[in-house]
């Protein structure tokens, strides 16, 4: 009776307090029964230590069955190291039942981390040659579970002589196992491999199924032995063939499709064999159509090899005929209703898309209606396959179906769709106002979710657009107008009315509907964005730049201008306050600059700086920069006086020299990313300049939650007798980089030491190209001593 | 599956509708062996449920594709265990009680 414990008495016979043990089905009772998991700790607790004492006395008897309460209380996850020991005397035991639950121990308890796994070696090696078929079924499957290299080279040979026996029970396994030797010592290869082509005579379809499984990988492994047995190919077609065309034995059939597994094996390793092959490929045409057309689709069996087939037709070289019929299968599964179905098929075309457009181009209606699936992965891939469809000829047709899908989609996706279609705008777009009018879109309904330099490529782009100005800065006003809380949007609102306010007021414009506007209602926007809590820093940087902008291209007098910059002379945030203080200086004390400082801002080129060739040449004298102060404003791919600070070329993959502080040019290595993303190793400081008691100074974060940016901050000093004033400091970048400048922190360099002048730069490196920086910096203007 | 659910991890080159398959046919023979399965039938005879797969599944691969002979082999190795135990079980309970 369990759970009662014998006590008995005896003088001449050993003593043996035993209490009799649970069964494995009362344990496992005991166990569910706890209400807590501490309750449940303490069954087993108590338990494992009774099998301890067990394990510990040397019962024989009932090892096996504390090894399967062990076995199950070890499937919870608790500890069961304690009977990795007793697993092997239950193999070596003689008994069928020992050694079943023993070798189920050894599969869950040993692995080749331990080293007492191979102690099972000796036994493997009996119960293989001497034991009876179970037995010897036992060995092999714990062999092939569990089996180190170590084993499987030991034991290799008795499984080669397994794969002779007669019984197929055991072969079967024995080729399998050898599968699995193979994949832990690729050597034993060449023991495998003979056997191979005479086994694919056998009828009984687990031996032809471990044999084809073999022979895959053997063929995965080596390219003697794909050669060897391309000449199977024909045997195998055949093989396939009899399978599909003679009457289904129930026995071996799902759903009226025979064996399915096999014929999946099968044209795998066709697959394989018919890659890259031309010979091979032309034998399985006509079979492969056979497949592709016969095969019934009604239950999930059929279209299980259906799948595989046109997998396989797509990687041999097959005729045009048949990549066709297999991309429309693919397209009908599309179509099913089963969404496993469905997604394999979704995945399929995304690796198709690229090789063979035009037909995926086919099943575009069908593909864009996947958008509406309700399952996320179902959705996300049919997004990328509907970006990966964009051309040319259905860029607009297409970006409605994104753009109103954007409207809907999850919150995770929104990102990936916006960058998306962007992505796709910029490189189809048809004209420039259908692609101002896209982003604009994207940004008044995903303005949240759009990459940082969607900003900028607007501007650009507008920018660019001359004959659109007026067009532009309507649109984004009317957008501005109605809702001012996607950043993206506001800023590049802001930034257009403060360049083209004056296209805002006068009179009309064609492509849009006449809008009558008044500068008081235009300033009263701006100052709604600046006082906004929605607005970030950056936002409200634009648009107090745009309201001073505006000062000049505004008619009325400027008094609410003055009146706002006023104000924000004390702003908390050091950022405005400085310009503000700025634009106050600018009405009060240099009024007459205004408007040359205020005007129009010239196309920005966001590629490399072309225009310096001779700058870069010439490596005289160096002269602080003339240019007139540069507005505070940033622009990510703002570059105005094409000052070389940064090289541009980034192909000589020489050493670099080490830095010299001349300004002849010496380059150094700045940012050096690997493939594999780095940790951001810190950049020591530079001096890039240093000239008659000036010098600048490089200093480098990169912010670990943005690995592809790098803030720089430049430190000018001055150690001479004479203030340095009208010190600018700009940098150019190569296509691939984004530069964004801040504010300098002064436009003046005091003398003997004086608090020094910092400026700070952004670069945003996505593509993580390395880039040099040439400190070649020049600076053309004379100071001016003492002023 | 009712209240069961089964999981199946596979490599990036694998045929997903023939996993789905596998894991139909694995039900099946747990379905047929026990007699319309259920969660409880897996709980209390995990051991049996291994050897099932063991006979279905070998390093990995399907070893076997017709489910009769899967079932036989069962069959015969649980008559191999009874046999070894019904010799056995006269000895066992002498030696439960302590007496040689």
């Amino acid at each position: 009776m369990p759970g009662q414990r014998v006590f008995l008495h005896s003088r001449t016979l050993p003593v043996r307090m035993v209490a009799p043990s649970l069964k494995l089905q009362d344990l496992i009772e005991e166990i569910r029964g706890a209400k807590t998991q501490a309750q449940e700790r303490e069954v087993i607790q108590k338990e494992c230590a009774h099998i301890r004492a067990s394990f510990r006395d040397g019962d024989p008897v009932h090892r096996h069955r504390q090894l399967a309460k062990l076995l199950y209380v070890h499937m919870l996850g608790y500890p069961a190291h304690f009977g990795q020991m007793e697993c092997l005397k239950l193999i070596a035991s003689s008994r069928f039942t020992d050694k079943r639950v023993g070798y189920l121990g050894a599969m869950l308890l040993l692995d080749e981390r331990h080293d007492a796994h191979l102690l099972i070696t000796n036994s493997i090696k009996n119960d293989l040659s001497q034991g009876i078929q179970p037995v010897q079924g036992l060995a092999l499957c714990t062999l092939s579970t569990m089996g180190s290299a170590e084993m499987c080279r030991d034991l290799a040979p008795e499984v080669e002589k397994l794969l002779l026996q007669p019984s197929p029970y055991v072969r079967k396994k024995a080729i399998l196992t050898a599968v699995h030797m193979i994949r832990k010592v690729p050597e034993l290869s060449s023991v495998f491999l003979p056997p191979c082509v005479h086994l694919l005579h056998e009828r009984h379809h687990g031996i032809l199924l471990g044999t084809i499984t073999l022979i895959t990988e053997l063929c995965e492994r080596s390219p003697a032995a794909l050669k060897h047995f391309r000449k199977v190919v024909p045997q195998l077609v055949q093989i396939l063939r009899t399978l599909v065309t003679t009457g289904y034995s129930t026995e071996h059939s799902i759903s009226g499709v025979s064996d399915p597994f096999l014929q999946v094996q099968i044209l795998r390793l066709l697959r394989i064999l018919g890659r890259n092959h031309e010979e091979s490929s032309e034998t399985m045409n006509d079979l492969l159509a056979q497949v592709a057309t016969n095969t019934d689709t009604s239950r999930n069996a059929g279209n299980a090899v259906l799948f595989e087939t046109v997998l396989t037709i797509m990687d041999i070289h097959s005729a045009a005929g048949l990549r066709v019929l297999a991309v429309n299968i693919l397209g009908r599964f599309l179509l099913n209703s089963d969404r496993n179905i469905r997604y394999v098929a979704l995945t399929s075309l995304l690796r198709l898309v690229q090789s063979d457009h035009s037909a995926v181009q086919r099943h575009r209606p069908t593909v864009v209606d996947c958008l509406q699936e309700t399952d996320a992965s179902l959705s996300r891939r049919a997004l990328e396959l509907s970006l990966a469809l964009v051309n040319s000829s259905n860029v607009r047709a297409m970006m409605q179906e994104l753009q109103a899908f954007l409207e809907s989609c999850p919150p995770d996706l929104r990102a990936d769709c916006a960058s998306g279609i962007l992505l796709a705008a910029e490189r189809f777009a048809p004209t420039k106002r259908w692609h101002i009018d896209t982003i604009l879109h994207v940004l008044t309904t995903a303005g949240t979710h759009v990459r940082d330099d969607a900003v900028a490529n607007l501007t650009q782009l507008i920018g660019g657009a001359q004959e659109l100005h007026a067009y532009s800065v309507r649109r984004l006003y009317n957008a501005l107008a109605e809702d001012i809380s996607q950043q993206p949007l506001v800023q590049v609102a802001a930034w257009c009315i403060g360049e083209y306010g004056d296209l805002l007021l006068e009179g009309n414009c064609e492509e849009i509907e006449p809008l009558q506007v008044d500068e008081e209602e235009v300033l009263a926007l701006l100052e709604k964005v600046l006082q906004s809590h929605m607005s970030l820093p950056a936002t409200r940087g634009y648009a107090l730049t745009a309201l001073m902008k505006l000062s000049t291209r505004l008619q009325g007098d400027n008094n609410r201008i003055r009146q706002v910059v006023s104000i924000y002379r004390s702003c908390l945030d050091v950022e405005l306050q400085q310009r503000a203080v700025e634009y106050d200086t600018l009405f009060r004390k240099y009024d007459h600059m205004r408007a040359a400082i205020l005007e129009k801002m010239p196309l920005v080129e966001r590629d490399g700086p072309q225009a310096d060739e001779e700058a870069k040449q010439s490596k005289e004298a160096a002269q602080l920069s003339e240019a007139a102060p540069a507005p505070t404003e940033s622009q990510a791919s703002q570059l105005l006086d094409l000052l070389d600070l940064l090289d541009r070329a980034s192909g000589d993959a020489q050493h670099p020299p080490p830095l010299d502080p001349s300004p002849g040019g010496a380059l150094v290595y700045l940012l050096d990313l690997p493939c594999a993303p780095p940790p951001p190793a810190p950049i020591p400081d530079l001096k890039v300049f240093e000239r008659e008691g000036v010098q600048l100074n490089l200093s480098f974060i990169r912010p670990p939650e943005n690995p592809a940016l790098l803030l720089i901050t430049i430190t000018a000093t001055n150690s001479s007798e004479g203030d340095v004033t009208n010190f600018i400091c700009q940098a150019a970048v190569p296509k691939s980089l984004q530069l964004q400048l801040q504010a300098p922190s002064g436009n003046t360099v005091p003398a003997r030491g004086g608090l020094p002048i910092t400026q700070l730069f952004r670069i945003l490196n996505p593509n993580k190209v390395s880039f040099r920086s040439s400190p070649k910096a020049r600076p053309r203007d004379s100071r001016s001593h003492g002023c | 599956y009712a209240s069961l659910y089964f999981c199946c991890a596979i490599e990036d080159q694998d045929n997903e509708l023939i996993t789905l398959e596998i894991i139909h046919r694995y039900v099946e023979l747990l379905d047929k062996y026990f007699g319309s399965v259920c969660e409880l039938d897996i709980i209390f005879n995990f051991e049996k449920a291994y050897f099932i797969l063991d006979e279905f599944l070998l390093g990995g691969e399907v070893q076997e594709t017709s489910k009769k002979n899967v079932l036989k082999a069962i069959e015969q190795a649980d008559l191999l265990q009874e046999d070894a135990k019904e010799a056995e079980t006269p000895r066992s309970v002498l030696e439960e009680i302590g007496l040689t």
